[in-house]
């Protein structure tokens, strides 16, 4: 199939400026089990390409399932008068945009080879989990699932361009929620939006600790509907990296993906409070912050080997010592950032979630590099704060400044010491001045491998994969609260 | 290449090729959901990047008993797809014996064979685009235009086959004057108007010298506020998340489980309830169940039902109503005050048009946090003073729509979504606009 796809799009390929064609499969599949009943399994298989074309000036695409030689002509037209029809009223001159035509192969973990999927032994690991949520009569509701990720991605250019990416994903969650008196309190295994997502093979069902995990996160679950609410008050807060996870991703990758500084999403997802004028000098955070884009961490989940507009990918810092480097921006921003005066350089993370959407700048693996403290000395630093783990809420105002996030599990911290279960634990603050609020941060011990499937944006909108590695870190002097009373 | 007014033929043909294979004991369910979509996506009043999509999704669902499966496919809509049909069943005929029985099955068996599919009326999108830049020359416009057809359909083993095909425009859009201040609009229909869409343009240009006047920041604390349609959506709108949902609710994770359990009430003039009817979204769901024409949901300000999928109808012995549980077509009754009549009801406090970026706080009390945006305004003896910089609220619905309520509006407002996520949205809202007696700004 795939021969007779690429012999179709050379033919059509040598009549405009550029032309690429980005094909994707996408095979998954999903076992659950909630309150011990098994789930309707469901399987999916996407397959579909999309038609890009330069010409003229514009830029056009069309997204097609139809492979048939046929099916891509009509793409091919169709792209070619959306490029026609924009070239006259494109907010950039597409003549002056040179794309790369790269050749290569990048197969991530476990990728390449047959899956260990044995339903009825992976079903009754979930009955297994599920059953030992049982714990007492207040646990009212519970689910394991186990979902799993095939991707292969061929991307074919009009001057020769051939590069084949595969990669596979395992997604192991769990959660239970325990309700007395009035009160619901829910407790998960890195989350309850599938946080420990990763590539890879069913390792990381060792790693995310799926086994055993059922009893411990219900026993959570009734700690959480019998602690008291998180004191409010200005204080430090230790941030586990299922947190982190969640705060790097809506105030430092978002406010620097560069297209939003641009304001192509303006009408949706926002803007960003960084201009062009502050890369190179801005104090984004702490001496302590170092952010790096990073696909070569193959196992996190938006790890590959180049965007989808055939960017090679490399480790890039973005933010190093507290000084801003560079932003989130592919090959077209930096030309559109390039044209109106600010010479940025960027990373390769121009993607689109599938063939259906067209690619736009969207961060990829973005992490907070490890620092030199133990989770002990992190602990032992604090004179009096809150221990956060696990994300369940988020709200960012549309220049990704004002936030307000909320986790799961809060623990006080008095004197250096771990103290008492606290629920409803969230706080609030403004990006521009929490990061330079970092005071410390944990070694690569207290590092851990997060990350999302559901990251939202764009115009049309489309969902992304996304990568978050940190450690733990201790921010200064940080707006916490609890729930209501 | 098959147009799209072909697809119902060739959906029913794939479903009789389905029955054809089907083994004895065996039975199947098949939904599709397609769409030709032009997306043009504007910035600074030009064209930022457009194309074509051009989908369609079967879900074929193969049932022996109470053992079941199912697989989503793509379809090119083309000669192989019959292939394509046969290769998935015979696949999930394979994979049957790997599940457990499904206690909590439950699949329409009574017929009942729906058509709704209306012509496109609309214009070359080319012409579309045209027409947009046009209008929004010399202004910072930026937005996103969705167009063309996007179909829905059934078929089962029992015979049944339902159909829903329209052609419509959503064109989603705001236009800046500097930062972050922007007046925000959005349209949609089945005939496109160019001079309606001029006029539009046209009034949002006039608002932006309110913005351009000096901002105002708000110190926290407690103000009177008057939500409008768009802004009450996004109040409405997170209780999509479970809120209605009878399997959340029995299950303790509804955002309005204070409600459900008589622990807390909101306003005895808020009504709500789901309005199939009138809504944009088929009237048939995945299970072959046709939807009630309306579900009420909340009435005299008490919880007056939910939204029961099959699978919770069957799981505790209740009746079908929805398909995942989540409105599609909401509604909130108007209330007395005329909209004309806002600002000077309003007095002093914040013009909200819009909120943004909302979540709970604490979801099991209701409580919400989010943001302001858009032209929000101060206000002043029922006259607006100044835009806001954005403001960060944190505050419950008991409180919103319960004891701070002071009025709602006479007139409601036709919302319909602009989302796309995976495909183009068939939900929507009609709503009123509301005036709070104290709304809590934290940050």
């Amino acid at each position: 199939m795939w021969k007779a796809i690429e012999q179709s799009f050379r033919g059509l390929a040598r009549q405009v400026d550029f032309c690429s064609l980005r094909l994707v499969e996408e095979r998954s599949e999903s076992l659950e089990v909630r309150l011990s009943v098994p789930q309707p399994l469901a399987r999916r298989l996407d397959r579909g390409a999309m038609v890009t074309v330069v010409h003229g000036g514009g830029y056009g695409y069309a997204a097609t399932a139809n492979l048939s030689e046929a099916g891509l002509r009509e793409a091919f037209d169709t792209a070619c008068r959306w490029a026609q029809i924009s070239a006259a009223r494109s907010v950039f001159d597409f003549r002056t945009l040179s794309l790369p035509h790269p050749t290569g192969r990048y197969l991530g973990p476990a990728a390449d080879g047959e899956a260990d999927w044995n339903r009825k032994a992976l079903y009754d690991l979930l009955m297994q989990e599920s059953e030992a949520c049982r714990i007492d009569e207040r646990i009212v509701d519970w689910g394991v699932s186990l979902g799993r990720l095939d991707i292969e991605q061929r991307y074919l250019t009009s001057e020769g361009g051939d590069v084949e990416q595969r990669f596979r994903a395992i997604i192991p969650s769990l959660s239970a929620t325990a309700f007395a008196d009035g009160d619901s309190q829910t407790r998960s295994l890195g989350g309850q939006y599938n946080g420990y997502c990763r590539q890879g093979g069913m390792e990381i069902l060792a790693q995310a600790g799926l086994a055993g995990a059922g009893r411990r996160v219900a026993d959570e679950a009734l700690q959480l509907l019998l602690a008291p609410n998180c004191p409010t008050g200005v204080m430090d807060a230790l941030l586990m990296p299922s947190q982190m996870m969640l705060q790097i991703h809506e105030s430092i990758g978002h406010p620097l993906e560069l297209d939003r500084i641009l304001g192509d999403e303006r009408n949706y997802a926002g803007t960003s409070f960084v201009t062009p004028d502050m890369f190179g000098h801005y104090q984004y955070g702490s001496s302590l912050l170092n952010v790096s884009y990073d696909p070569s961490r193959s196992n996190e989940f938006a790890a590959y080997g180049w965007d989808d507009d055939g960017a090679v990918a490399q480790k890039a810092y973005i933010i190093r010592n507290g000084i801003l480097e560079r932003p989130l921006g592919g090959s077209l921003s930096q030309a559109r950032a390039a044209e109106a005066g600010f010479a940025l350089a960027g990373v390769a993370n121009s993607r689109a979630c599938s063939w259906n959407r067209a690619p736009i700048d969207r961060m990829a693996n973005l992490n907070v590099e490890p620092g030199d403290q133990s989770l002990a000395q992190l602990i032992g630093g604090i004179e009096r704060g809150v221990l956060m783990d696990t994300n369940v809420s988020w709200s960012i105002d549309d220049s990704r400044n004002k936030f307000q996030f909320g986790c799961e599990w809060g623990q006080l911290i008095e004197n250096g010491e771990l103290k008492g279960v606290v629920k409803n634990p969230g706080y609030r603050g403004i990006s521009a001045t929490f990061w330079r609020s970092l005071k410390a941060v944990g070694d690569a011990g207290t590092d851990d491998v997060m990350g999302t499937p559901f990251c939202g944006k764009g115009e049309p909108n489309q969902v992304v994969r996304v990568g978050h590695a940190s450690p733990a870190c201790v921010f200064g002097n940080i707006e916490v609260f609890g729930g209501e009373a | 290449m098959m147009q799209h007014a072909d697809l119902r033929e060739h959906f029913h043909r794939l479903a009789d090729s389905v029955h054809a294979a089907l083994h004895a004991g065996e039975g199947f369910t098949l939904w599709l959901a397609a769409e030709t979509s032009d997306f043009v996506r504007f910035n600074h009043g030009k064209v930022r990047q457009a194309g074509q999509v051009r989908q369609c999704y079967i879900t074929l669902r193969l049932l022996r008993g109470q053992r079941h499966l199912s697989e989503t496919v793509s379809l090119g809509c083309g000669a192989d797809d019959a292939a394509t049909v046969l290769r998935t069943l015979a696949q999930l005929r394979t994979l049957l014996d790997d599940v457990a029985e499904d206690p909590h099955l439950l699949l329409a068996d009574a017929v009942h064979t729906t058509l709704h599919a209306a012509p496109s009326k609309l214009p070359d999108a080319g012409q579309m685009t045209a027409d947009i830049v046009d209008a929004a020359a010399g202004c910072d416009l930026v937005g996103i235009l969705a167009s063309g057809p996007v179909c829905h359909g059934f078929a089962n083993h029992h015979g049944q086959r339902n159909w829903h095909d329209t052609s419509s425009w959503n064109f989603d859009w705001s236009v800046y004057s500097h930062g972050d201040k922007a007046v925000k609009r959005g349209g949609a229909g089945f005939e496109w108007q160019p001079a309606s869409l001029a006029t539009a343009i046209a009034e949002a240009r006039s608002q932006l010298a309110l913005l351009g006047r000096p901002a105002r920041s708000l110190a926290p604390g407690g103000y009177r506020a008057y939500f409008t349609p768009a802004a009450l959506g996004e109040i409405v709108g997170m209780l999509n998340w479970g809120g209605f949902s009878e399997k959340q609710l029995r299950t303790k994770r509804s955002a309005l489980l204070r409600l459900a359990e008589g622990e807390a009430s909101l306003d005895a003039r808020i009504a709500l309830h789901e309005d199939t009817l009138h809504g944009l979204a088929p009237g048939f769901q995945p299970e072959g169940f046709i939807k009630p024409e309306r579900v009420d949901l909340i009435t005299d300000g008490r919880l007056s039902g939910s939204l029961i999928s099959p699978r919770t109808a069957k799981e505790y012995g209740l009746k079908a109503n929805s398909g995942s549980e989540a409105p599609e077509s909401l509604v909130m009754a108007g209330g007395e005050l005329p909209m004309a009549e806002a600002l000077s009801a309003l007095g002093t406090g914040l013009y909200v048009s819009n909120l943004w970026y909302l979540n709970y706080s604490d979801r099991a009390a209701a409580r919400m946090t989010g943001m302001t945006r858009f032209a929000c305004f101060w206000v002043e003896n029922g006259e607006i003073v100044a835009p806001l910089n954005v403001m960060r609220f944190d505050d419950s619905l008991y409180r919103m729509l319960g004891s701070e309520l002071e009025a709602l509006t006479r007139e409601t407002e036709f919302l319909a979504d602009a989302g796309s996520y995976g495909a183009r949205s068939s939900s929507s809202q009609r709503l009123p606009g509301a005036l709070l007696r104290d709304f809590r700004l934290v940050l």
